[in-house]
């Protein structure tokens, strides 16, 4: 063969010099550079939401951790709550927050008179709008706390009601209040004249943090700590059960078990458990714990149970990660020494792996920590009205709430005022979540191996 | 005796045991522990584990059996007239359960001295009364065989918890004492040790399948309950969803199809937002991003999936749903009566999925050989062409398996579509209509105040059980060709 | 050796495609090409040898720019093309790439049917008017590439499924479809067996009528066999440059005669 008898087309058409781009390659520039923004514009996206999501949480629920209250100095009026002058408590007692509420009311009354505010509103009643129905409640502790108070004239900062720390929050609007039988325009008009005065002042509201959750009605006295507790008991119950449980399985999985049907049985199984929803779980819990062995409702331990069950797939595919993570020559030194295989995995094995089983262990309490579903199904929305140190007390079998489902029940709520306390929920829930998702980021720098 | 108690003595035995079995282990050697077969504490621990293992695990399945064996005795005492007026036998179980425990109650808060809890010849009346005095629930009369059965009840369960106490202090007593006689220099302690630690292990790991067993078993006991108050038919035929809220049974409509219905429209709105953005960022992410661009982007995109679905729920309720309303509702186009829809919930759910298509397409694509884009660059394509032509068609099944994970998260959701999506069932095309998916009703329906075991609260176990199966079966079939796809390149 | 004098007549006709001077490439902070000169010609067949890690293959992706897609890769010096500067800024890669065409060491059919693969190139490059043509231009590249014989009846079947040799034909033909000048071949034969070996270097000195042919390979008997030109790299440094003949018999540097007598590599 010689170059004659096979002409290539190479040489048969001519090409553009490499230095100047054909319009066929222009074309498939501009494609390529369309694709890469397609790319570009999926991230961009994706971001976007992140930043919206993240944006409309802090914009929407910083508020609850801001509340309005009312500074008034009480005059506790012996004739109304001790008429027999005694000081008994258990007289005491029987005064209702009834018996406050007036006095309260009086009190504001007196304060907006002596400032010399013109307002319509002349009667101790009509400042019933501007006082939190659980503002009776608060003084009737303080003065059940030191009945030598009575006949004194005490400051107390009460809270406001919903619709005043709304107004002063710019969720409740003037135009909107001709339409509210809550408040009106004159009592705004006096909310706008005491605030100068210090009377009504908005402030970082702690209860919201601390507190427990309030009626419908209220939802100025509502807060997301009782349900915190409530959390934290199914988070301990969860840490107790599902990492010996977890490690266990996984040290049995990636170091002991023969290859045979009962292995692949388990191992199908965990995969598969990954993988189904939360609620699944609420409906076992349901039937198995509380229909069929009559664990108590709304009981921490009960949502504990549930939750280990769902995130016992997540610890162990973590933990055999990290347990695969570390390299056969460790086993085979143990073995090479005389250890029994027990001793080699219990003494080297595990301990090298043990940072990444904590790490595993965190994000599955994270996921844990977070999941609502389930517990709605288990009745873990109880509505715990009573403060923090009662049910820190009652602990793992009494009703109580936790921290998304108390979410779910603010959400739920018609008065939108609770949908910032919602917000703010998310908020302590997200700070929660964020310092475990550290802790497990910071856990896997430090002690990360590269073998 | 409370469970903590006897939890606590049996642990204090195991310890006493496990200082006795170390301690005559040591003696047997004569002080010297290189005399032993085993390390010392391989003898205590022998001790320990047989007085705490069989201790708690007989505790554990007594309690487990206690109330069937009593139910099944308390059972045959309530005359078939009590529950022959089609009340559920389940119902009336209920009901003496919750009069002992009011019995108990009442007597531990000193409104009832313990005689008249259980004179079997108690007035009625007058223990109802009290009953409500002691702030205890008690359905408006409790009947005569209710209240005998209640205090049957109350008897069994005293004795029963009394004989598994002593048993169960026996065992501990036994093993331990067997596991301290063993201990001699001769005893092969810690193969029998680590023999028990290798049953406990095998016990760790049965606990995935005792938790699917525990699934599909009281999924599938409620369906049957279910199916036998409501024809099976209806249910997966009927076009309506109306639960009565009254009535029982016969005038409900629980048709399953609008739910299946609302929840495929819904993941289906998810998929076409989450498919697309996944997938193009997972592309950039793959083939074009430096590894700077890399290490910042793909974090922030993940941490979508670290925010509870509870946060979604609010999001799609509060933000998304009043946004669409504003273009789409009465002063926009007017397509849209309130701020829940199927937009709403599967918008929300798509922004939930955009890091788990875009993580899984990652590792796809990741597989891919790197000598295919290199053939298709040695030739001249340029990285679109590239990955149009060749990443993508040898990703495919690999991608496909991810969209159908992704389509059973979707389908398995619940606080989204609890909050986002509305709760009336509805077959309707328009996006913007309020629909509710299955898991939505699961909650409504197992929430509600229906009675357990009405037609209306049992239904739900129907629709877990449909749940299960269609999550379960996309799971199996979209890991299969995944794992397919992998070996391909393995 | 008659063999080697008739190639080095063939030789002395062609003129220079590929001149490379001052070539140095850095992997981050690895310099891994030093200062690389080399005059390659056309319709020859040029091995670059040298023991592992030497750069050769560096070298051969730089020719035609598949370092790009490598993020850390940095290359200096100026290669020129029949007379056009490939790194210049104006040059697109893509279009390079249909000018020097690439083979690779392990066999990378695309998972498509043998036709698809043959006629990928083509497609990207607009190469064809329309069916007839594109089935035209597969023929000729598979008949080019040695296999079209075996492949003619299932042109539609996955190219996966041929056999190593096969497949690697498969890519050369692949490679030849889009009418390049220039066929870089790195280790084409490693993963082969010595039948399939045997027909790939049949395949390459036929392929030497039409194009420049640069090849890499760790088989010295393989570069005696099929070039007419080597270059003996050595730790990122062109060592010794110049006939085959030459090489093998009466290298002049002492590192290329440890080497070609086996005391390094």
């Amino acid at each position: 063969m010689t170059d004659a008898s096979m002409p290539t087309s190479s040489d048969a058409k001519p090409r553009t010099p490499l230095t100047t781009v054909d319009a066929r390659t222009k074309k498939r520039k501009a494609a390529e550079a369309r694709f890469r923004m397609y790319g570009i514009a999926g991230i961009a996206t994706g971001i976007f939401f992140l930043i919206v999501l993240l944006a409309s949480i802090v914009a929407s629920g910083t508020g609850a951790f801001q509340q309005t209250f009312i500074n008034v100095p009480v005059y506790l009026d012996p004739a109304k709550l001790d008429k027999n002058g005694n000081r008994n408590p258990a007289e005491l007692a029987k005064v209702s927050t009834f018996g406050y509420t007036p006095l309260i009311q009086e009190a504001l009354l007196t304060q907006v008179q002596n400032n010399g505010i013109e307002t319509p509103l002349e009667k101790r009643g009509d400042m019933k709008a501007m006082i939190s129905a659980s503002a009776a409640a608060q003084v009737r502790d303080v003065v059940l706390g030191d009945p030598d108070m009575i006949g004194e004239t005490v400051e107390f900062r009460i809270l406001a009601s919903s619709r005043v720390d709304g107004y002063l929050k710019d969720r409740v609007k003037r135009e909107d209040v001709a339409r509210d039988k809550n408040i009106d325009a004159e009592h705004l008009d006096l909310v706008d004249a005491l605030v100068p005065l210090g009377i009504v002042q908005k402030t970082f509201n702690i209860d919201f943090i601390t507190g427990a959750d309030a009626s419908e009605s209220r939802a100025e006295a509502a807060g997301i700590g009782v349900s915190m507790i409530g959390s934290f008991f199914m988070m301990l119950v969860v840490l107790v059960l599902a990492l010996p449980i977890g490690v266990a399985a996984s040290i049995y999985l990636e170091e002991f078990a023969p290859k045979n049907r009962l292995t692949d049985l388990i191992e199908v199984n965990i995969a598969n458990l990954a993988a189904v929803p939360s609620i699944v779980f609420g409906i076992l819990g349901l039937a198995v714990f509380i229909q069929f062995m009559h664990l108590p409702q709304s009981a921490p331990l009960v949502g504990g149970m549930v939750l280990t069950l769902m995130t016992l797939p997540t610890i162990i595919i973590s933990t055999r990660a990290s347990l695969k993570a570390v390299p056969p020559s460790i086993r085979d030194a143990a073995l090479g020494v005389g250890a029994s295989k027990m001793q080699s995995v219990f003494h080297h094995v595990l301990p090298l792996a043990a940072p990444g089983i904590l790490t595993g262990t965190i994000i599955g309490l994270a996921q844990a920590l977070g999941e609502t579903a389930p517990l709605l199904l288990i009745g873990m929305v109880g509505f715990i009205a009573s403060n923090a140190p009662d049910s820190i007390a009652s602990g793992l079998l009494d009703p109580n709430s936790a921290m998304p489902a108390q979410i779910y029940e603010w959400a739920k709520r018609a008065d939108p005022a609770f949908y910032e306390r919602a917000w703010g929920g998310i908020i302590i829930l997200l700070l929660f979540l964020i310092t475990m998702n550290t802790i497990a980021v910071i856990l896997r720098r430090r002690f990360e191996r590269r073998w | 005796m409370p469970l903590l108690w006897l939890t606590v003595i049996v642990l204090g035995l195991s310890l006493v045991g496990y200082l006795l079995g170390r301690q005559r282990a040591m003696q047997s050697a004569s002080g010297d522990s290189r005399a032993l077969h085993s390390l010392p504490i391989y003898y205590g621990m022998n001790a320990l584990m047989k007085a705490v293992v069989p201790a708690l695990g007989l505790m554990v399945i007594w309690l487990l059996a206690q109330p069937l064996v009593i139910e099944n005795r308390i059972a045959d005492m309530i005359p078939a007239s009590a529950t022959a007026d089609d009340t559920n036998l389940g119902l009336v179980m209920a009901e003496v359960r919750r009069t002992a425990e009011g019995l108990d109650n009442a007597v531990a808060a000193g409104l009832m001295d313990e005689d008249t809890a259980s004179n079997a010849r108690a007035d009625i009346t007058d223990v109802t009364a009290r009953l409500k005095q002691a702030g205890q629930v008690v359905t408006n009369q409790i009947t005569q065989p209710v209240l005998r059965a209640a205090q049957a009840y109350r008897v069994m369960s005293a004795t029963s918890n009394t004989i598994m106490t002593v048993a169960v202090l026996l065992v501990a007593l036994a093993g331990a004492g067997w596991g301290v006689l063993q201990s001699g220099r001769d005893f092969r302690a810690r193969n029998v040790v680590e023999q028990g630690i290798l049953v406990i292990l095998i016990a760790a790991a049965s606990v995935a399948i005792l938790t699917t067993i525990g699934i599909i078993l009281s999924l599938i006991f409620n369906t049957i309950e279910f199916f036998r108050l409501y024809p099976a038919a209806d249910f997966f035929t009927l076009l309506e969803w109306a639960p009565s809220f009254s009535g029982r049974g016969g005038a409900s409509s629980l048709g399953i199809l609008p739910l299946l219905w609302g929840t495929i429209y819904i993941s289906i709105v998810a998929l076409i937002v989450a498919v697309p953005i996944g997938l193009f960022s997972a592309i950039y992410l793959s083939e074009y991003a430096s590894p700077k661009v890399r290490g910042i982007a793909k974090p922030l995109l993940e941490i979508l999936a670290g925010i509870p679905t509870i946060v979604y729920g609010l999001f799609a309720l509060l933000t998304i749903g009043p946004l669409l309303v504003s273009v789409f509702g009465k002063d926009g186009v007017g397509w849209m009566g309130g701020g829940r829809s199927v937009m709403t919930a599967g918008i929300a759910m798509g922004i939930m999925l955009i890091p788990f298509v875009s993580s899984l397409s990652d590792d796809i694509i990741n597989a891919v050989p790197q000598s295919l884009r290199d053939g298709s660059y040695g030739l001249g394509a340029t990285r679109s062409e590239t990955i149009k032509q060749v990443v993508l068609p040898a990703a495919l099944p690999g991608i496909v398996g991810a969209v159908l994970l992704a389509a059973s998260r979707a389908i398995g959701e619940t606080m989204i579509v609890v909050l986002g999506a509305g709760a009336a069932a509805r077959l309707s095309l328009n996006p913007f209509e309020a629909m509710t998916t299955v898991t939505a009703k699961i909650v409504s329906q197992l929430t509600g105040d229906s009675d357990f075991a009405s037609p209306e609260a049992l239904v739900a176990f129907a629709l877990g059980i449909t749940l299960f199966v269609l999550t379960l079966g996309l799971n199996v079939f979209a890991l299969y060709i995944v794992r397919k796809y992998r070996e391909q390149y393995e | 050796m008659n063999d080697m004098r008739v190639l080095e007549r063939d030789v002395d006709a062609n003129a220079t495609k590929i001149a490379a001077r001052g070539v140095q490439v850095y992997y981050g902070d690895t310099h891994a090409i030093k200062d690389v000169n080399v005059d390659i010609q056309d319709k020859t067949v040029t091995a670059f040898i040298g023991p592992s890690g030497c750069g050769k293959s560096t070298f051969l992706r730089c020719l035609n720019r598949m370092n790009d897609t490598i993020d850390v890769c940095r290359v200096q010096g100026d290669i020129h093309i029949d007379g056009e500067d490939i790194y210049d800024k104006r040059v697109d890669p893509v279009q390079l790439r249909a000018k020097v065409g690439m083979v690779f060491q392990k066999p990378n059919p695309f998972p498509k049917s043998i036709y698809d693969n043959v006629a990928y190139g083509p497609k990207i490059h607009g190469l064809a008017k329309n069916k007839a043509d594109l089935d035209d231009i597969v023929e000729r590249a598979l008949r080019r590439g040695a296999i079209w014989d075996e492949v003619k009846d299932r042109l539609q079947a996955p190219g996966t499924g041929l056999s190593g040799g096969q497949q690697q034909r498969l890519c050369i033909a692949r490679a030849v479809a889009t009418e390049p000048e220039v066929l870089l071949m790195d280790e084409p034969c490693s993963a082969l067996d010595p039948i399939a070996t045997a027909q790939v270097e049949e395949l390459i000195d036929e392929l030497r009528q039409n194009y420049s042919v640069v090849i890499v390979t760790h088989s010295m008997q393989q570069a005696a066999r099929v070039s007419q030109k080597t270059a003996f790299f050595h730790l990122g440094n062109l060592v010794e440059y110049g006939e085959t003949g030459t090489i093998f018999t009466n290298p002049e540097d002492p590192r290329t005669e440890s080497y070609i007598t086996g005391r390094i590599g």
